[in-house]
């Protein structure tokens, strides 16, 4: 039976067939103009992804093939000044494993993490290039929701960081096997055993980040460099694509695998529930 | 290479500069998140601040529990 991951028709519901150029939602709103879809996030308080945002992403990525046939760019930006995207919704999260058996949030976990994959994998493998336009907070998912992403432009104030073994778990939304794709074992070692922040001078210097920016100007410069883009053979930019952007499917079944056995340790929802009660000046590192 | 006294009252420019508190107003003993009335964001905004103008990585584990400018100074005296 083939798996939620690869499984793209799992995150093409309604949209795929309607070709939705324009969607506002709750957590997140979408638009088409002049070959370029621009996707903005904008759930307070920084772009947590929970339920809500999820389902709203699923209807994003169920509607990005038919969106891809008229573009040659996606953005992915933040409109809020937090940032770009602070991760998973770890109060959600923490809020609706207590009203459950132990075993049904280990299922319910495994289920929301398949649908979050399927999303990423859906933008990962997108046929047009794909920009994630970062201020700000990019940590834990939101990180690996720029990973998806086949450019990285950052605003000089991003702040990349993998915090998820403070908590007992491992990033889970697919970041271990991107930034495996993407640079230095090293660098993913100090990334992940560390949880360390690190700016956008530094994520540049390792690779991750392909432009800094000034102050602002973030989603200004990933419109320059999308109009550049819409210059080009669009059927050339896909196999150059698809030959230099493998998706690392086997890697990524594995880290759910890895996520929901680590879930059901007891260090996570002591882990959880300290981060989610916590009044300490610095609640970003658990 | 310059000394910790320098290295503090840049510190404290920058934070009463970005956060627009009267440098008059700030002491290097002051509990940083009060006195600039900040929340962990604008703390990690002012870490990345720090990081650029003194041209140095301060890992945020190494800040747990800093929370005077003094404290702050001396971390970042240590990677320059």
């Amino acid at each position: 039976m083939k798996s939620a991951i690869e499984n793209r028709d799992r995150v093409t519901p309604e949209g795929r067939q309607s070709r939705m150029k324009q969607f506002t939602g709750q957590s997140l709103s979408w638009d088409l103009k002049d070959g370029v879809i621009e996707l903005s996030l904008h759930r307070a308080p920084c772009n947590e992804i929970g339920l809500l945002t999820l389902s709203e992403l699923e209807k994003f990525a169920g509607a990005l093939e038919g969106l891809a046939a008229e573009s040659h760019a996606l953005i992915i930006h933040s409109s809020l000044d937090c940032g770009f995207c602070a991760g998973a919704d770890l109060r959600e999260l923490y809020q609706g494993v207590q009203k459950i058996a132990k075993s049904e949030a280990r299922k319910g976990v495994r289920e929301f993490l398949e649908r979050v994959h399927g999303v990423m994998n859906t933008i990962d493998a997108a046929p047009i290039t794909t920009i994630a336009a970062v201020h700000g907070v990019t940590f834990g998912g939101g990180f690996e929701l720029a990973l998806v992403c086949d450019l990285i432009i950052a605003d000089k104030m991003a702040r990349f960081c993998f915090p998820e073994l403070r908590l007992g778990l491992i990033p889970g939304f697919g970041g271990i096997p991107r930034l495996k794709r993407d640079l230095g074992n090293a660098v993913v070692r100090d990334l992940l055993l560390t949880g360390r922040s690190i700016n956008a001078t530094k994520a540049q210097s390792v690779g991750l980040v392909s432009q800094v920016v000034g102050e602002g100007e973030a989603l200004k410069v990933a419109r320059a460099t999308a109009a550049q883009i819409g210059k080009f053979d669009h059927r050339t930019t896909i196999v150059a694509k698809q030959f230099i952007k493998p998706i690392p499917y086997a890697e990524l079944k594995l880290e759910i695998d890895i996520f929901c056995d680590l879930f059901a340790q007891p260090a996570v929802e002591a882990g959880l529930r300290k981060f989610v009660e916590s009044t300490d000046a610095q609640p970003y590192l658990p | 290479m310059q000394t910790i006294d320098q290295t503090l009252d840049e510190v404290l420019i920058l934070a009463s500069t970005h956060f627009k508190v009267p440098r008059e107003k700030l002491s290097p003993d002051d509990d940083f998140f009060k006195t600039l009335a900040i929340d962990s964001l604008q703390a990690l905004d002012l870490l990345t601040r720090l990081e650029q103008h003194f041209h140095v990585e301060l890992p945020d584990y190494e800040l747990q529990g800093v929370s005077d400018f003094r404290s702050l100074a001396g971390r970042i005296q240590a990677r320059l």
